[in-house]
């Protein structure tokens, strides 16, 4: 089952593939005087991607836009709130992509592009020429799309927490502060958004933390849509863990959440209005501001690109990775970003050198903890076809629904070591 | 205009051969050339192996309780992923992730990081 040489071609000049121009924009030029790399943001698939382009060429001049000195990781965010975590325990810095492998960091904000150029323009007022241009910005939330949901709300009232950092401050202090016998409102958008299985392990972990310190509350989860990750999964764990402490309402039996009022703590469904202690509300969301000002996202608020570069079919030169991107079937994670990152350098170094990039293959696994000693898994590898990034037949999945104690065990125990090897990985 | 069909059957995996010649490293040599000189990294080879760092750390160098594989032999290697894959070892994990790739990746998987030990010999 190989793709012929001729589809592979046809892959990446044109169709899904697109953009042409910037494939080629490389080829047959003097490579030599091509060696400068921006990279925007340096989360997952930024930091990840700045890198692995000096481990594979350290004769490249490659910059990393970051404004935070501090990147608190979203994975295992979810875990602070069950005490299992502390802030500083999940906080990665750049020190080492600099002193290691000569990455130049520059602690500031992209506020344009402009392709024409091949310029970016930073908040500082630095201006930045490249050769080729990452852009891993992450999510921005729709903030309309939720009435009388706003930053402000979030910041204050109702926190999202799906940006980790001071948001996940707040829902912890939230949740402890709640009295025995409150009620958590967890409300999660419709597909597709960042972390699929997320707001569920969210639910595992804060039920783990009620369980132990306030046994009377309960967790509402209000969804705007009718499944959701590892369902059968999560489910099964609820009912062994936490009996009847956790209830999951669909789009269908009125779960999507139409509007807030943050001065009542209520939320507004369909057929009522609830009353939450504490209220969580993850809005439906978009490719970071910084994609979308410079014209890379298209009508669905991502942003598509060839699936063999992550080269965007709408601006040549520029490749976009991770929660920003459309990559097919692969869900919006950490370890997808990263995957995405290594594919995107590796795409990167040869074009400059003229070469055309390899066929990729790229894989996802999402691991999500129930308790301490209660993991599951959902894992996937993918590869190129002629109709872009699809899942290789017959490999990754869920782990089993009859897994017994043991496996959950030790699917609980490698989720850790696989934090452990993937942030050392990124920005070790 | 292939038909959509015969673009989905020819269309699962680029394999190093089916790239232009003039293209590096494996489209022409053969792998017993290609272990000896540890500079001749076959891009493809590396392109799956990064897959495995997240999990495994960088080269497999684990710094946690994931079993790390930093330095084992490519025969061992190939060896414990097709065991994976076949289900002859059980693993919680592994085994979804050994079915993604066919026994040629596999091979190419292994030889490139015997290139990696062989360079940091
Ligand atoms: C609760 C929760 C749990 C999760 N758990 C997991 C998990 O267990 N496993 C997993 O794989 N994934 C998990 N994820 C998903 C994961 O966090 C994201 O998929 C991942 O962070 C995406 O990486 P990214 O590089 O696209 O964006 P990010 O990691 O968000 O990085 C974007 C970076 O870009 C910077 N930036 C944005 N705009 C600009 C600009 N204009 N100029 C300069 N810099 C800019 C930002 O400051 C940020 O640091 C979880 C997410 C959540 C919310
Ligand atoms: C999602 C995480 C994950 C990914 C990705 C992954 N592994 Fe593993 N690997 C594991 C875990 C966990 C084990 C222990 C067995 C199990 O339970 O699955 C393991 C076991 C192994 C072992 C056995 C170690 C020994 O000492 O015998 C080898 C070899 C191995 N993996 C190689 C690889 C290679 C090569 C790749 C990339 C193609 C890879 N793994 C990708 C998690 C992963």
């Amino acid at each position: 089952m190989n793709i012929s040489r001729r589809d592979f071609n046809k892959l990446i000049v044109s169709g899904i593939a697109g953009s042409a121009l910037g494939v080629f924009g490389g080829i047959g030029n003097a490579y030599a005087a091509k060696n400068r790399v921006v990279v925007i943001g340096g989360g997952f698939g930024g930091a990840t991607a700045a890198k692995y382009l000096k481990k594979l060429d350290p004769s490249l001049s490659v910059t990393l836009v970051e404004p935070k000195a501090a990147y608190i990781t979203c994975p295992f965010s979810n875990w602070v709130l069950g005490g299992l975590k502390t802030m500083e325990e999940i906080t990665q810095t750049y020190g080492n992509l600099s002193s290691r492998y000569g990455v130049k960091v520059m602690a500031d904000t992209a506020v344009s592009i402009d392709t024409a150029r091949s310029t970016v323009t930073l908040k500082g007022g630095a201006v930045l020429n490249y050769d080729r241009l990452i852009v891993s910005p992450g999510i921005d939330f729709k903030w309309d799309a939720i009435q009388g949901y706003s930053q402000e709300v979030a910041e204050a009232t109702m926190p999202h927490a799906f940006q980790a950092g001071p948001q996940t401050v707040l829902l912890n202090r939230q949740l402890q502060m709640m009295k025995d016998g409150g009620t958590v409102l967890i409300c999660p958008p419709a597909n597709p958004f960042r972390c699929p299985p997320g707001p569920y392990e969210r639910a595992s972990i804060i039920a783990y933390y009620l369980k132990e310190h306030k046994p009377k509350s309960k967790i509402l989860i209000l969804d705007a849509k009718d499944k959701f990750s590892k369902q059968a999964l999560f489910q099964k764990g609820w009912e062994r863990l936490y009996p009847g402490m956790i209830e999951w309402r669909g789009a269908a039996k009125g779960g999507k959440v139409q509007a807030v009022d943050s001065a009542a703590m209520t939320v507004t469904t369909e057929l009522e209005v609830l009353k939450g202690d504490v209220v969580n509300i993850i809005p439906p969301q978009k490719a970071g501001r910084i994609a979308f000002d410079s014209g890379l996202s298209d009508a669905s608020g991502w942003c598509p690109v060839n699936p063999v570069s992550f080269e965007s079919t709408l601006r040549p030169g520029v490749h976009v990775i991770g929660d920003a991107c459309v990559a097919g079937p692969m869900p919006k994670s950490g370890f997808a970003a990263s995957s995405q990152g290594k594919v995107a350098a590796a795409a990167i170094v040869r074009l400059l050198r003229g070469k055309q990039p390899v066929s990729p293959s790229l894989v996802n696994t999402c691991y999500s903890l129930l308790a301490p000693g209660y993991g599951i898994s959902v894992a996937g590898v993918y590869k190129i076809s002629a109709e872009g990034i699809v899942e290789v037949p017959n490999s990754g999945g869920l782990t089993p629904i009859d897994a017994g104690d043991d496996q959950l065990m030790q699917e609980a125990m490698y989720a850790r070591g696989w934090y452990n090897n993937i942030v050392k990985d990124i920005w070790g | 205009m292939p038909s959509k069909m015969q673009i989905i059957l020819t269309a699962c995996v680029v394999l190093s051969g089916t790239l232009p010649a003039s293209m590096e490293a494996v489209a022409a040599g053969t792998r017993a050339a290609k272990r000896s000189k540890a500079a001749d990294v076959d891009p493809r080879g590396q392109v799956l192996a990064f897959s495995c760092a997240g999990c495994h750390g960088t080269d497999g160098k684990s710094v946690g309780i994931i079993p790390g594989f930093y330095g084992k032999s490519p025969e061992y290697l190939e060896a414990a992923l097709k065991d994976f894959k076949s289900g002859a070892r059980f693993s919680s994990i592994m085994g979804r992730h050994a079915k993604g790739y066919s026994d040629e990746e596999i091979h190419q998987i292994a030889e490139y990081f015997g290139t990696v030990w062989t360079k940091n010999k």
